[in-house]
């Protein structure tokens, strides 16, 4: 393995994380809520493409997507949506209860082994094939879907309506409210948004290893939420940059520590983040001049 | 009744429900009277945590490191010095050579929670908000790595065993006592003023000249020295222990045990704790299968984790400020002493989380 396949591994895993980054980060802008409860949506579609996988890949894809958004909708109608005025305490330990009980779902629905998703895996095939550089399909499918989904992402924002009152309640909620945003619509928009990213990570994350337990979406979305964190969560651009970050340094760093060492990542991918936080702490891409004081 | 002999009566009830809880525990089955100890002992790990988070209104994920600390020192220093080099035979010599009493082991292991608590301290309590959550977290990501797969400091992935039981029920009464009473020392402390100051109007309270850093830093020591003691009280009561017993679970359930009992009062910590253990101990009995009466009921694994996490949320959603409002219990609101009016207007709850600055 040269450092060229590792970068190409590291920036795959980085557009992964960085759909992850998108689905947090929108949220948070139009609702200042850090949604941990966010994994439990990857989780969701992870399974259903477990019941699904005999189905048409196309079907149980779009299943995969529907079951994200009813439940990411449901979660934000049903507990989140009592929580607007909440302080930014008492919400985080909300989204991180409803994250446990919904873990606590799937353990009774699938128990704690994991279940095969096995239907996308034939994109674990080589696609290209250089100089000892392996590219497979699946990387290539982790950077288009990535782009695409973030293009598509930047496009509602600036070029429609319900984009661009996200971006006002994101930018002062109550005055959006008071120019007669609806802030409901706002916010279930963007729900339904993280949704679909939740969906389209489960499906990239199954295509490269189809075992899906009941811990399948929060492991990645604890370390994206610290991605975005660093990263600088006010703006959607430093999140998603800090997303992609966190998932090129842990995928970097477990192909660059030696072997006998690289038990130890998480520790030196956390060190790495303190360290961050204490030079940056407004974030590491945010611009020059950024206070802490907008942030939580 | 003056303010002094007031603030003293507040810690009545906090001490007299864990005497409680050990006094009914003398009465029940051996077996039950191990899950009462059980009980005492995630008191004291609620009271660590709140000593930290409630004083300060910063939400940290990070002071069940500091539990993991106290239990692997005060378990990898107890077990007889000639069980240790089939045990663990990569330990360092001066571990695997030495062996304490397990009264030491609690003193070593507050300690060495103070002494990493504070280490840790001083860069991140510059933190505030979200980016303070992150980064506690990170130090229990941290720890549970190292204790995991550092095999010259303990038994790495292996179940670390033979433990001696010394945590009985009226010891972890005891170490339920002695936090209680910490804590609240503290929160009378000028320190503990201070940072719940701090905690209501960050900017006013650095205009009047709060050394905020500081103040927490000393809350978060302080949080860790009693970590660690529970984490030492926890490894003497089950006698084996893994890095996975103290990790992500055990943070989410302590957490919830602060949140539901509400954060702010020592009082809550204790109720919350006492409440969400036992919930915990009889649903847990329920997916291993038991009779109430004639029905025999057999919850599926899980199902524990999903009823306390529906709980907490469902407290955090209409009663944010948890079941006991984050304020003490002072008996003499009992003894109706209290003027009408402030009866009826009790003053407003204390906010959770610190303001943006």
């Amino acid at each position: 393995m040269n450092w060229i396949q590792t970068l190409v591994d590291a920036i795959g895993l980085g557009s992964v994380y960085a759909l992850v980054a998108i689905g947090l980060a929108l949220i948070f802008g139009v609702m200042r809520l850090v949604n941990f409860a966010h994994g439990e949506l990857i989780t969701a579609a992870g399974y259903t493409l477990v019941v699904a996988h005999a189905l048409p890949v196309p079907v149980a894809i779009a299943l995969a997507v529907l079951v994200a958004v009813v439940l990411a909708w449901l979660m934000e109608r049903v507990a989140f949506r009592r929580l607007r005025n909440a302080q930014p305490a008492t919400t985080l330990v909300a989204t991180f209860a409803v994250a446990f009980a919904l873990e606590a779902v799937w353990l009774i629905a699938f128990g704690a082994r994991g279940e095969s998703a096995d239907l996308l895996s034939s994109l674990n095939e080589p696609a290209i094939q250089t100089g000892g550089v392996t590219i497979r399909w699946v990387t290539i499918a982790m950077l288009g879907v990535g782009g695409i989904l973030l293009g598509a992402t930047t496009l509602l924002l600036n070029r429609t309506k319900i984009g661009l009152q996200m971006r006002a309640a994101a930018a002062d909620f109550r005055a959006a409210r008071l120019l007669g945003v609806r802030a409901d619509a706002v916010i279930s928009a963007a729900f339904v948004i993280s949704g679909v990213m939740a969906a389209a990570v489960a499906i990239l994350l199954t295509a490269q290893q189809p075992l899906v337990t009941p811990t399948f979406g929060l492991e990645i979305t604890i370390l994206a939420l610290v991605g975005i964190v660093v990263g600088g969560m006010d703006r959607l651009t430093t999140a998603t940059m800090g997303g992609f970050a966190i998932g090129f340094l842990n995928s970097l760093l477990g192909n660059l520590l030696p072997s006998s060492e690289r038990v130890y990542l998480p520790s030196a991918v956390f060190l790495i983040v303190i360290i961050v936080l204490l030079v940056r702490p407004v974030g590491l891409f945010a611009p020059r001049g950024a206070s802490t004081a907008e942030r939580l | 009744m003056s303010a002094a002999r007031e603030k003293v009566l507040q810690l009545l009830p906090p001490l007299l429900l864990i005497v409680l809880i050990g006094l009914v525990g003398t009465t029940v089955s051996a077996g039950t009277k191990t899950e009462f100890t059980g009980v005492l002992v995630n008191i004291a790990i609620v009271i660590a945590l709140y000593v930290f988070i409630g004083n300060s209104g910063v939400i940290s994920f990070g002071q069940i490191a500091f539990v993991a600390i106290g239990a692997f020192a005060a378990g990898v220093m107890t077990i007889p010095s000639e069980v240790k080099p089939t045990l663990m035979p990569e330990l360092f010599p001066f571990i695997a050579n030495h062996s304490i009493s397990s009264f030491e082991s609690l003193i070593l292991a507050s300690l060495l929670g103070a002494f990493i608590a504070f280490v840790a301290g001083i860069a991140l309590m510059r933190l505030n908000g979200l980016a303070a959550g992150i980064a506690t977290f990170a130090v229990l990501e941290i720890v549970h790595n190292v204790l995991r797969f550092w095999e010259k400091i303990g038994p790495g992935a292996k179940s670390l065993a033979l433990i001696p039981e010394t945590t009985g029920l009226w010891e972890a009464v005891l170490g339920a006592l002695f936090c209680a009473v910490i804590a609240f020392l503290y929160q009378h402390s000028r320190s503990g003023r201070l940072l719940r100051a701090a905690r209501e109007d960050a900017p006013a309270a650095r205009a009047i000249g709060v050394n905020i850093h500081l103040h927490r830093l000393f809350a978060f020591t302080l949080s860790g020295a009693l970590a660690g003691l529970a984490g030492g009280l926890l490894v003497h009561q089950i006698g084996s222990i893994t890095t996975e017993q103290v990790f992500l679970q055990l943070t989410f359930i302590t957490l919830a045990m602060l949140v539901v009992g509400g954060m702010g009062s020592l009082w809550g910590a204790v109720v919350g704790g006492a409440l969400v253990s036992f919930l915990n101990v009889y649903l847990l009995k329920l997916e291993a299968g038991a009779s109430v009466g004639p029905i025999h009921i057999d919850l599926p694994n899980g199902s524990t984790l999903l009823i306390i996490g529906v709980v907490m949320a469902s407290i955090v959603i209409l009663r944010p400020q948890g079941i006991t409002g984050s304020r003490e219990l002072s008996p003499r609101r009992w003894l109706g002493r209290r003027r009408r009016g402030a009866s009826t207007s009790p003053p407003p709850p204390v906010a959770d989380a610190p303001k943006a600055g």
